[in-house]
């Protein structure tokens, strides 16, 4: 048992960027860390280079990731990781552009960049991590903060409808749509390796804790109460398809929920040009 | 040698064959009136050359896909105008923190806000130099012919590769819409600089290194150099940082690394200043007007010369004292309420007086506008 989690230890250790910037900005109990062992144990498996792997962030907690991976690391502006990374991913196709995101950076002041890299189905697997607030601001409301729950900016609870970032991405073209939650590392680990080969779009929202501001202001406990929350209310796709809207309510349905075989900007493009060539 | 062809080019024309010329391989932008002929012409010759172009959701996108893309490796610019270049200030500032080239092209209209989309300004000249928040140097060049808004692009270029610097290219809607014959550069003729890269290994690679020119070298992703590129203030290995010994020298850096070389930057065109009295000082378009109407004027006598700014910023301060230094007075002619002519108020002598002319309703300064004013100051 000890020699299997060492082992385990290892791999996320050989990921890690050689450097001084440790500890990581993220409370004690944050679901950024299960999330970003997750993608290392993913990308391993996968047997990526780390070379070959570009990380592109925006700004917020979560953001930070691509910081302390070992991988090219873009850290951009608030809510612009996507169109960063549309213009990596055109100028180099071969490489594979992750994207971290939280809610407010992608649905917020990034809606626009997001919609769009889902109509373009470009080649970017994105890892939208929701936590219902802005974490790094220090517990504001986002757009998938539900509706009369508490944040420093809806003191008396929040009279805004959420987002729903799988439907959102799905509409808007996304060729690969999953959801997972921290408690279900696995199952993400598995999504992320699905997002990553799938060629196309992927959106992979990760329900996430953020115990500092949204478990606080909520009254849901600390980081290990909040996971455990997310296995108890958690419904596997296949099941929640049997079930009605009532019994649904305050549940999270977790799974592959959408996919679909369409044609990749960069490849389309590249079509045009060879075109272009065999014309001449 | 067989006679260089002649061509018949629009101003945005020009300025995709410029940048094509240059190497730029990557374009992307929004449409916006009166730039959209150069995305139109990137969107139709890049393919052809195995080059990128992508219509972004907005300006914001383009900008930001054009640094991406940068950073990856390839040449990259985006046009816009006004109102584009106002969303796309936060993302140019990300480009000069982070030392990324890139050219950026607006194409001016009247402002604020929307302004006037089909007329011609000048007034986002202190835009170019102070847009983005925070302490940097910017470069921004203005051509004033269509043949110049070639070699202008192309110098745009070679500046931002060699500075790793966004640079912006001013032009307005009469440069960007007015035709004239211009002789393309033949391959070869125009030197062309591309950013020097790292030679040393990725282990002993440190991305933002004090180097003796400033400028450090920089790789591609995806060839090993697995470095952090950042909008926060960082340290020389690319990690953030809140210390004041390291958050000084990083502004120190973007700026000397460019105000300490200016004399590679500083282009400018002087008519007839060596025995001038009178001076006119113009950029962009004005410039046609104040060379003919210097032509005009010495006809009749009048000890008048003029001095053309292909470089604005960083502002041109040594040059100009020195080719002013005999003139009793100047004139800076703009389309703008007066935005160049306090940087000459800042840099020329006392006992030199600072006059403009200027307009701002839409419509060009003409010779004889130029000529008026003379006559009102002689």
């Amino acid at each position: 048992m000890a020699t299997a989690v060492k082992q385990k230890s290892d791999v996320i250790l050989q990921y890690l960027r050689p450097s001084k910037k440790m500890p990581s900005v993220w409370c004690a109990g944050c679901g950024d860390g299960i999330i970003m062992s997750a993608i290392i144990r993913a990308i391993d498996k996968l047997g990526y280079s780390k070379d070959e792997v570009v990380m592109v962030s925006g700004i917020g907690c979560s953001s930070r990731m691509p910081i302390y991976l070992d991988f090219n690391a873009l850290h951009t502006t608030h809510g612009r990781a996507l169109a960063f990374a549309t213009g990596v991913k055109f100028a180099r196709p071969e490489l594979k552009v992750i994207v971290i995101t939280g809610d407010g950076d992608a649905l917020a002041i990034g809606g626009n960049h997001f919609i769009h890299a889902c109509r373009r189905n470009i080649d970017i697997t994105a890892i939208l991590i929701n936590n219902s607030i802005y974490g790094m601001t220090g517990g504001q409301g986002s757009p998938t903060t539900p509706s009369n729950a508490f944040s420093t900016t809806t003191p008396y609870g929040n009279v805004e409808k959420h987002f729903e970032p799988c439907e959102l991405a799905k509409a808007a073209g996304a060729s690969y749509v999953g959801r997972s939650t921290v408690y279900h590392a696995t199952q993400m680990e598995k999504m992320i390796i699905e997002g990553l080969e799938h060629r196309g779009f992927s959106l992979i929202e990760v329900v996430s804790n953020c115990q500092t501001y949204f478990g606080r202001l909520n009254r849901q406990g600390d980081a290990v109460a909040m996971i455990k929350s997310f296995k108890e209310r958690a419904v596997m796709l296949g099941k929640a398809k049997k079930m009605t809207e009532q019994e649904l309510e305050g549940k999270i349905v977790i799974g592959t929920i959408h996919r679909a075989d369409k044609t990749e900007f960069c490849d389309e493009y590249q079509r045009v040009v060879d075109s272009l060539k065999g014309g001449k | 040698m067989a006679e260089k062809k002649r061509v018949l080019m629009l101003g945005n024309q020009a300025c995709v064959q410029g940048a094509i010329y240059a190497g730029m391989r990557f374009f992307a932008g929004y449409p916006i009136t009166p730039s959209t002929e150069i995305a139109e012409g990137c969107s139709r010759e890049l393919p052809k050359i195995g080059g990128r172009f992508v219509q972004m959701e907005d300006e914001i996108g383009s900008i930001a896909a054009v640094i991406g893309a940068s950073i990856a490796g390839l040449k990259a610019m985006t046009a816009t105008s006004g109102p584009g270049y106002s969303l796309m200030v936060e993302n140019i500032g990300y480009a000069y923190m982070t030392e990324t080239p890139c050219v950026i092209v607006n194409v001016q209209r009247g402002g604020p806000s929307t302004g006037l989309p089909t007329k011609i300004s000048q007034s986002d000249t202190m835009q170019a130099r102070w847009g983005p928040h925070g302490d940097f140097t910017a470069i921004t060049v203005a051509p004033s012919t269509i043949g110049d808004i070639v070699i202008e692009t192309i110098r745009a270029f070679n500046l931002a590769e060699r500075f790793r610097t966004p640079v912006t290219i001013l032009l307005d809607e009469v440069m960007g819409h007015m035709r004239e014959i211009i002789t393309l550069p033949e391959p070869g003729e125009v030197e062309l600089v591309d950013r020097v890269r790292p030679t040393c290994s990725p282990e002993e690679f440190v991305p933002f290194e004090k180097t003796p020119n400033l400028v450090s070298p920089m790789p591609r992703y995806g060839d090993g150099y697995r470095y952090i590129v950042t909008g926060l203030t960082h340290d020389t290995m690319g990690f953030t940082t809140n210390k004041p010994a390291e958050i000084a020298p990083k502004l120190d850096k973007l700026k000397h690394k460019i105000e300490d070389y200016v004399d590679e930057i500083t282009k400018l065109r002087v008519e007839k200043i060596d025995d001038a009295e009178i001076a006119f000082i113009s950029y962009g378009s004005v410039s046609r007007a104040a060379f003919q109407a210097i032509d005009i004027a010495r006809k009749a006598g009048v000890k008048v010369g003029g001095v053309q700014l292909d470089t604005i910023w960083p502002f041109p301060e040594k040059e100009l004292v020195d080719l002013c230094s005999r003139c009793k007075r100047v004139i800076v002619a703009e389309l703008n309420m007066g935005q160049i002519v306090n940087e000459v108020r800042r840099v020329l002598p006392p006992d030199i007086v600072v006059d403009s002319l200027l307009r701002y309703d839409g419509e060009i300064l003409t010779p004889l506008q130029l000529l008026e004013k003379l006559e009102e100051v002689l």
